[in-house]
């Protein structure tokens, strides 16, 4: 049976469809060679809701200055982290670059760091590494490969400040289980254009989260395909977007396989007049991906006057033997009704508003899976609601 | 002993067609221990005469008083509202996604009593008054009336009710939409609240069910936003018999 489940996307008239681009996501070029991408104007597809002006040293095709300060757990055996030449960090990348920002990190960050978990490894605590941005232009290129049956947490927390770009490439071989958790705490000047690129094979099973709280501006492309049959990935997002801040992230989920599940939950608080937040959720099902199985969703929590939330779900179905498929999104103002029960129950406004938020976050802190940043990044939420009333007072 | 008392309360509402009066000029006194019954057709004001008490920004009072105890309800902020006594039990209970029942209640009775209740009476409390109205215990890992049936989240209000031990309780329709077990669920538990804490009630409802339940001391007939007629419990028995028809005939 086929069920093409739009039924919420129809009931959600909240979200535009945008502009439906002229050609298949399918079509669009990726490519090692940075020259293949122009720099962007703002007026292109995949960079139309981006400052483009405050990105412009990441276009630069020039070798950068600075770097990041890494500290790592320690690591259990069958975990290796070491550095990979440039020519064979291009060949263990599993797609090449889909932007300028990405292209250029890779051609200037002189190879790759990679993190590999050797097959059947099973890794009992999370592996934590905390990049630091100690300022000026950085550029990276990360692998994280794991092996055949095996298994890891991995959690990155960006500190600091700097103007980064990186391509992350994730490469679950069959069977293979990765929660992948990203965390953007940056410093309120920082600049980060990332791609994270990840290929699924048979059987495997991606968690990624990201979060991004800090930045001036944070533009994150995450790319999932599917290599073998069978696999699934669950890609989870939070952010907090104040005055002042850019946050951007860009999903595109490709199914070319049968039999794999997607799922892709993003959800996003707003506060301060020139808060943006921008979500592109693209899902591609080819004619040879029967028994698909997908599902994507935006939220966005509008928390003050002028605050601004982009939301465009984009879903291309090339055949109908599949199991579902659907999109959701909806941008809602802070809802009066909620504020006035909890207020009629003696609680006060400032405290109702957290409940709110809270509330709202809530499930989906939950499915991080790593109780430690499960715990500090509700704190972190209590931090940027309070934040919110300093906002309001100013009003 | 409590006192609430409103006095030519005007409320008006803004519409798409210019602003409106609802309530003009009603005149009502409740005290510990009364129970009042306000019955009227659908559109007579009897929610706008709840939510105007409690504080709903959506409603302008623009003239009369209200006061609880000599106190001026009107410049009190919702949340004040409710610390100084004042219990709203809605007719439609809000959502509140992934704030479970339990940190609710017990924030809501922390901010109440201004302090944090003792843990293991306040547990005790809490699985007592569930149980009495018939609540599973899983209820309080649930979101706040997230996808709760009609029942579920009308006895979700008289649970914080029991819990918030009020001085005057407002209760919007609560026996709406009620088959009659949830009903005599719901109205034990109102009864019980009035004989343990001695609380003043507003009873506002359209039917005259759940007045074998719950017995008024008075009955109000609300008609076209003011009071238009009161008396005794024998009063609900004549509209049982005969209905708004006759007030709506004159009005």
């Amino acid at each position: 049976m086929t069920v093409t489940d739009h039924t919420q996307a129809t009931a959600d008239a909240a979200h535009s469809h945008g502009i439906i681009p002229d050609k298949s996501r399918a079509d669009r070029v990726v490519s090692f060679d940075a020259d293949v991408f122009p720099v962007p104007t703002g007026r292109e597809e995949n960079w139309r809701f981006s400052p483009v002006r405050d990105l412009k040293s990441i276009f630069a095709d020039e070798p950068a200055d600075g770097h990041l300060e890494w500290t790592t757990s320690e690591l259990p055996a069958g975990v290796t982290l070491a550095e990979v030449p440039e020519d064979d960090a291009r060949a263990r990348t599993v797609r090449e670059p889909g932007d300028r920002a990405s292209a250029l990190a890779v051609k200037h960050s002189g190879g790759a760091m990679a993190l590999t978990i050797a097959a059947n490894t099973v890794v009992e605590e999370p592996i934590t590494i905390d990049l630091r941005g100690t300022g000026g232009d950085v550029r990276g290129h990360l692998l994280v490969e794991i092996g055949q049956s095996a298994e890891a947490t991995v959690v990155i927390t960006r500190t600091g400040t700097a103007r980064y770009s990186e391509l992350v490439s994730v490469d679950l071989r069959d069977n293979a289980g990765l929660n992948l958790v990203l965390l953007q705490q940056w410093d309120e000047d920082a600049i980060h254009a990332g791609e994270v690129v990840a290929r699924l094979g048979r059987d495997s099973r991606l968690r990624g989260t990201v979060v991004t709280l800090g930045g001036k501006v944070v533009r994150l492309n995450t790319s999932a395909a599917f290599a073998g049959e069978g696999a699934s990935v669950d890609l989870f997002g939070l952010y907090f977007a104040d005055s002042g801040q850019h946050q951007e992230h860009q999903l595109f989920v490709d199914h070319a396989v049968p039999k794999c599940t997607s799922r892709v939950t993003y959800k996003g608080a707003l506060a301060g007049k020139t808060a943006h937040s921008v979500w592109i959720g693209d899902v591609l099902i080819r004619a040879a991906a029967e028994g698909t199985d997908t599902y994507e969703l935006n939220r966005n929590l509008v928390l003050t006057d002028g605050a601004r939330a982009d939301s465009v779900p984009n879903l291309e179905i090339e055949t109908g033997e599949i199991e579902g498929a659907g999109h959701a999104s909806a941008t809602g103002r802070f809802d009066e009704e909620q504020m006035f029960y909890l207020r009629s129950r003696g609680i006060s406004e400032d405290q109702a508003r957290k409940l709110v938020v809270r509330g709202f976050f809530a499930d989906l802190v939950h499915e991080i899976g790593v109780p430690a940043v499960e715990k500090s990044l509700m704190k972190q939420i209590d931090l940027e609601i309070a934040h919110v009333e300093e906002e309001l007072e100013h009003e | 002993m409590s006192t609430l008392e409103i006095r030519n309360l005007h409320v008006t509402v803004e519409t798409p067609e210019g602003t409106k009066e609802i309530l003009k000029g009603v005149d009502l006194t409740i005290n510990s221990g009364e129970t009042h019954a306000i019955m009227g057709p659908n559109g007579s004001g009897k929610s706008t005469l709840a939510y105007s008490i409690a504080g709903h920004p959506k409603y302008t009072i623009t003239e009369g008083s209200v006061t609880l105890d000599g106190e001026d309800v009107l410049e009190m902020s919702v949340d004040e509202r409710a610390k100084a006594g004042l219990f709203l039990a809605m007719q439609y209970p809000v959502e509140v996604p992934g704030v479970s029942v339990s940190n609710f209640l017990r924030t809501a009775k922390t901010a109440i009593d201004g302090e944090a209740p003792k843990l293991r009476t306040w547990v005790k409390d809490v699985k007592g008054a569930m149980e009495n109205l018939r609540m599973d215990p899983a209820f309080g890992e649930r979101g706040v009336n997230e996808g709760f049936s009609g029942g579920e989240k009308k006895r979700h209000e008289i649970l914080q009710m029991e819990l918030l031990q009020p001085k005057i309780s407002i209760l919007d329709e609560t026996d709406s939409g009620l088959d009659v077990d949830a009903l005599r669920i719901v109205s034990e538990g109102v009864n019980r609240a009035k004989d343990t804490t001695g609380l003043g009630i507003m009873l506002i409802t359209h039917y005259t069910r759940i007045l074998r339940y719950i017995k008024p001391d008075f009955v109000h007939v609300f008609v076209a936003g003011r009071v238009a007629e009161q008396g005794g419990p024998e009063l609900a028995e004549r509209l049982e018999a005969e209905g708004y028809d006759r007030y709506l005939a004159s009005a």
